[in-house]
């Protein structure tokens, strides 16, 4: 953007009477603009859209751009090695070198497997400028080189995959010793054995591993934590520990046995490794409470189905029961009712029939009281004639009606007040539709 | 059909490509460590993929294996079908599809009835699959290619693309697993694939891309200020492409044949289609040498034919065609509201730009001040052919950090959307006389506001007091006619290119000069030193607002002052 322009002519000079407050003086305004769409495309565009979404002014972009580039550097820089150097270290013989760390040599043992190639180049040239031999001269000191060969192997094996990989094997200082029960004891249980594991983890050919996790990990996340380790797929190996087969050829036996032993010790190494994680893991697992924890749950779910289920069943055989003796209870009972209503109603039977019979009887004395409602004695038709009415009037009427009109006959002596009774009774019959007037032979 | 799943991706799982999607040719960029942008080869070693896709005995066969099979298997080879994409039946142009599959209407899109499986029966694919299927085998190229899986691309698009084009061009892609990170217009790719370039500066400058296709020429004005890029003007041209020139040759090869055979190989559809393939070689061997073969064998009923033409003939027989180019040119040129005298660049793109007489041809167009990239005139020119892809992969890097919402954000109208401003801004200095000033542009016209631009100006040799004024300024071509001739009619108002004379007139001198406009500020910078500069900075506001900043260069201080906004 700071493209300057060299405008190759000269500006005028200040005509004479020119003056102005500051030196500067507005004149006009820009004309009116045209609005166009600018292809969101390119660098600057991007900067372009920097600058409009944070409404910066170029200025300040600038500046907010500056400040992170400077931040980016400083960032780097901060990622530098700087660790003590040990003067035992410093000491070192470079024939020795299986025995050196060499990422403390390298000052890197913050990081060890965790070092990025790139931080292992820095890391040297660091080391290298300020162990070189000749600096060491200049300063005065005796030529001794052997600090210096010390970084130039660590370098070797460092920056050489396979070989980094082979001391990775058997670098100790990665390694992080599983807690005894004692120190798991005040509750940093998952914290020790999550960073023995995390270690552990680094020797695994498949990546990501699982982690530890916590006391409130999930039943699934354990059990592909415990399967992971039991499955462990491990790419360490022991070649770093070789004992160092001579390499002159006058002795072929002797080499071939040496490598025979380096190879059945490798696979040793190799099996003990195993078997100290098996029990590594063993370990971890006995005393994992988390397990115990799932095992009540899973017990005490399964313990619960079967109690739930016995309940259940209990509960049903005990409905069941009730139901019968309920039902058991309820026929005793209805049996009861229907005798004692069968005798009341046997009894009130034969009162009713009594009370009808009664009744009855009133009935007809009425008639035979009013003599048949003639004067002198009744011809035989008449009383057949009277009496076929009062039958036919009983044979239509119920206890209850019998009753009241018995109740109203009795005591009537006069014929025609017990005749009036007796045609309004009819007339009621008839009415109701219960007998025909045709019938009706005296009371019509 | 196995549509592998749309999702987007995090920004840090992202493996962008850039996208060249042509009728013709599809090509695949990607970006190197160093952020360069470089055209990846498929499977065949072709870096222009010819986007054709061909089915034999339920096998898809694409680009080069494709095109073979124009010959034997037309009806099963589909090609020609970018501009298909999102439009319906009525709105396409089958011209190019006719020696291959024939496209017809299926619920309102454009389909192809092909065999495109074992057994005898034939299914209609979709235009949508088809551009599905080219993206599937254009992300396996680039995936085996780079060893890494490709999840996301920019992709290039004509700038007549409409929103419907545009969506199915994202679904369709979206269904090969490609996540369309933006899609930019192909002359800015162009555009970007040039500014992106080592040695490039950044400056204010009028682009030409003349993008000459296989089956349509698209050419755009952009006006690019400070790397920003704003088109001024397109035109698009289906008559003068590629493919016409070929027909040129095919028809000049045919009436050979016919003079010696008396038989018309342009009959017989197969003979048609070797005819086709044949001249497009020809045509491409004529871009590199000045003599090229064409030989067919058994052209037609069993004859071969071979044959020879230079370049010479072949620009003869094929001067219509150029002769459209030009007009193409100059027609959007004027469009634009510009002059030729206005355009600092011409950027030629497609396969058919390596054609040398095209880029002579824009070469004599232009003033001599104007650089013509094109392979043939400049030795450093990009590959024309490979100028969308990589334009496309830089965006892509540039971009493919970012969230996809931040994309859309920031390529939302809101944000590209600015004021352009109408007039330069400039400075006034002196030549010789006292009085009157010459202009020179610090803003110019069609620049995107806000903007900032700085110049340093030399005061004047005994130093002192000197005088700043800021000043509107507007272009104009001046016409001056040599006086020998005053034949001419002089009808010329000066203000408008008066049309390229044809080449019988005289030669007419043409310049472009500033006329100055308004005067907005004055400005005195006190007790320079001799023989010093004075820089002025201009800081045009969104809301047209400008800030002006003149001191001396090197010396603290100085004078700055406001305009308010209109």
């Amino acid at each position: 953007m700071a493209s300057h322009i060299q405008v190759p002519l000269p500006l005028p000079v200040v005509p004479d009477g020119w003056a102005a407050d500051k030196d500067f003086k507005a004149t006009g305004r820009l004309s009116a603009a045209t609005q166009r769409g600018i292809e969101p495309v390119g660098p600057h565009f991007l900067a372009h859209a920097r600058r409009a979404r944070h409404k910066r002014t170029f200025s300040e972009d600038d500046r907010i751009q500056a400040q992170e580039n400077a931040k980016k550097v400083e960032d780097d820089d901060s990622g530098e090695i700087s660790e003590a150097e040990d003067p035992m270290m410093l000491s070192r013989d470079a024939k020795e070198w299986k025995q050196q760390d060499h990422y403390a040599v390298l000052g890197l043992s913050k990081y060890r497997f965790k070092a990025t190639e790139e931080q292992i180049k820095r890391a040297h040239r660091k080391k290298v400028l300020r162990h070189h031999p000749d600096k060491k001269a200049a300063a005065g000191s005796t030529e001794d080189d052997s600090f210096f060969k010390c970084i130039q192997k660590a370098t070797e094996v460092l920056l050489d995959p396979a070989k980094r990989r082979q001391f990775d094997s058997v670098d100790d200082g990665a390694d992080v010793e599983p807690p005894t029960k004692k120190q798991t004891k005040d509750g940093k249980f998952y914290k020790l054995w999550g960073s023995c594991f995390k270690a552990e983890g680094r020797f695994s050919r498949v990546q990501p591993v699982p982690r530890f996790g916590d006391e409130n990990s999930s039943k699934e996340d354990v059990d592909s934590f415990y399967n992971f380790f039991y499955n462990f797929d491990s790419w360490r190996s022991f070649e770093y520990q070789d004992e160092d087969v001579p390499d002159d050829n006058e002795n072929r036996d002797q080499k071939r046995h040496m490598e025979r032993k380096n190879n059945n010790a490798r696979k040793k190494k190799k099996n003990e490794d195993t078997a100290r994680l098996r029990k590594l893991v063993d370990d971890a697992m006995a005393g994992d409470e988390r397990i115990k924890k799932f095992r009540q749950e899973a017990n005490a779910s399964k313990n619960k189905k079967r109690l739930d289920k016995e309940a259940a069943e209990k509960k049903a055989k005990e409905d069941a029961q009730a139901e019968k003796e309920a039902a058991a209870k309820a026929a005793k009972d209805a049996e009861e009712k229907a005798k004692v209503d069968r005798e009341q109603g046997k009894k009130a039977k034969e009162v009713a029939k009594a009370a009808v019979k009664k009744n009855r009887r009133v009935m007809k004395g009425s008639v035979k009281d009013a003599n048949y409602f003639v004067s002198g004695s009744a011809p035989a038709t008449t009383v057949d004639a009277v009496l076929g009415d009062v039958e036919l009037v009983q044979g239509k009427i119920d206890p209850d009606e019998t009753a009241a009109l018995a109740a109203r006959l009795n005591g009537l002596k006069v014929a025609d007040e017990i005749k009036s009774v007796w045609t309004g009774e009819v007339k009621r019959l008839v009415d109701a539709g219960k007998i025909k007037a045709v019938d009706v032979k005296v009371f019509a | 059909m196995t549509a592998e799943s749309v999702t987007t991706t995090a920004p840090a799982e992202r493996y962008a490509i850039g996208i060249a999607f042509g009728n013709s040719n599809s090509s695949i960029a990607v970006t190197s460590t160093d952020d360069k942008a470089e055209v990846i080869a498929n499977e065949d070693g072709d870096r222009q993929i010819p986007s054709i896709l061909s089915y034999v005995d339920g096998e898809e066969y694409n680009g080069q294996q494709a095109k073979q099979q124009l010959i034997r298997n037309s009806g099963n080879t589909v090609a020609h079908f970018r501009d298909f994409l999102g439009q319906d039946f009525k709105s396409i142009d089958p011209t190019h599809c006719h020696a291959s599959a024939h496209p017809h209407e299926n619920n309102s899109t454009v389909a192809f009835t092909i065999q495109d499986k074992e057994g005898d029966e034939k299914s209609t694919v979709t235009i949508s699959e088809v551009a599905t299927r080219q993206f599937r085998r254009l992300k396996q190229s680039a995936s085996d290619f780079s060893g890494k899986q490709v999840n996301s691309a920019v992709i290039t698009i004509p700038t007549n693309f409409s929103e419907n084009q545009k969506s199915a061009l994202i679904k369709s892609a979206g269904d090969a697993g490609i996540e369309v990170l933006q899609l930019i217009h192909e002359p800015i790719a162009a555009l970007l694939a040039y500014d992106a370039r080592q040695e490039s500066k950044v400056s204010d400058k009028n682009v030409v891309v003349a993008d000459l296709g296989g089956t349509r020429s698209d050419v755009a004005v952009i006006a690019s200020r400070g790397g920003m890029y704003t088109i001024l003007a397109t035109a698009h041209d289906y008559e003068f492409a590629g493919a016409h020139l070929d027909k040129v040759l095919q028809d000049h090869f045919s009436k050979e044949f016919i003079k010696w055979n008396s038989i018309d190989p342009r009959e017989n559809a197969r003979s048609l289609a070797k005819l086709k393939l044949e001249s497009e070689a020809t045509k491409k061997a004529l871009s590199i040498g000045n003599n090229a073969s064409f030989s067919v064998e058994s052209l037609a009923e069993g004859i071969d034919f071979s044959s020879t033409i230079n370049r010479l003939r072949y620009e003869t027989i094929a001067r219509k065609v150029f002769d459209g180019f030009n007009r193409l040119v100059e027609g959007v040129v004027k469009k634009a509201g510009l002059d030729v005298l206005d355009i600092d660049e011409v950027i030629m793109s497609g396969g058919t730009s390596h054609t040398p007489k095209i880029a002579a041809n824009f070469q004599s167009i232009f003033p001599e001040s104007t650089a013509v990239l094109a392979p043939s005139t400049t030795p450093t020119a990009i590959n024309p052919s490979e100028l969308q892809a990589r334009g496309a992969a830089l965006q892509a890097s540039l971009i493919q950090e970012y969230e996809l919402e931040d994309i859309e954000q920031s390529t939302h109208p809101a944000v590209t959307t600015v004021k352009h401003l109408t007039n330069a801004i400039g400075v006034l200095s002196i030549s010789g006389e006292e009085k009157k000033g010459i202009f020179t542009p610090i803003v110019t016209a069609e620049t995107a506001v806000p903007a900032r631009r700085t110049v340093h100006v030399p005061v004047p040799k005994e130093g002192g007091d000197v005088l700043i004024k800021i000043v509107e300024g507007g272009s104009h071509i001046k016409v001056t006619k040599p006086e020998l001739k005053p034949k001419e009619n002089g009808n010329k108002d000066d203000s408008d290119d008066s049309e390229e004379d044809s080449d019988y007139e005289p030669e007419e001198q043409r310049e472009k000069i500033w006329r100055v406009g308004n005067v907005l500020a004055e400005a005195a910078v006190k007790g320079t030193k001799k023989g010093g500069k004075v820089e002025v900075m201009i800081n045009v506001a969104g809301d047209l607002g400008v800030t002006v900043t003149a001191r001396e260069v090197g010396e603290k201080g100085g004078v700055r002052g406001n305009l308010s906004a209109p």
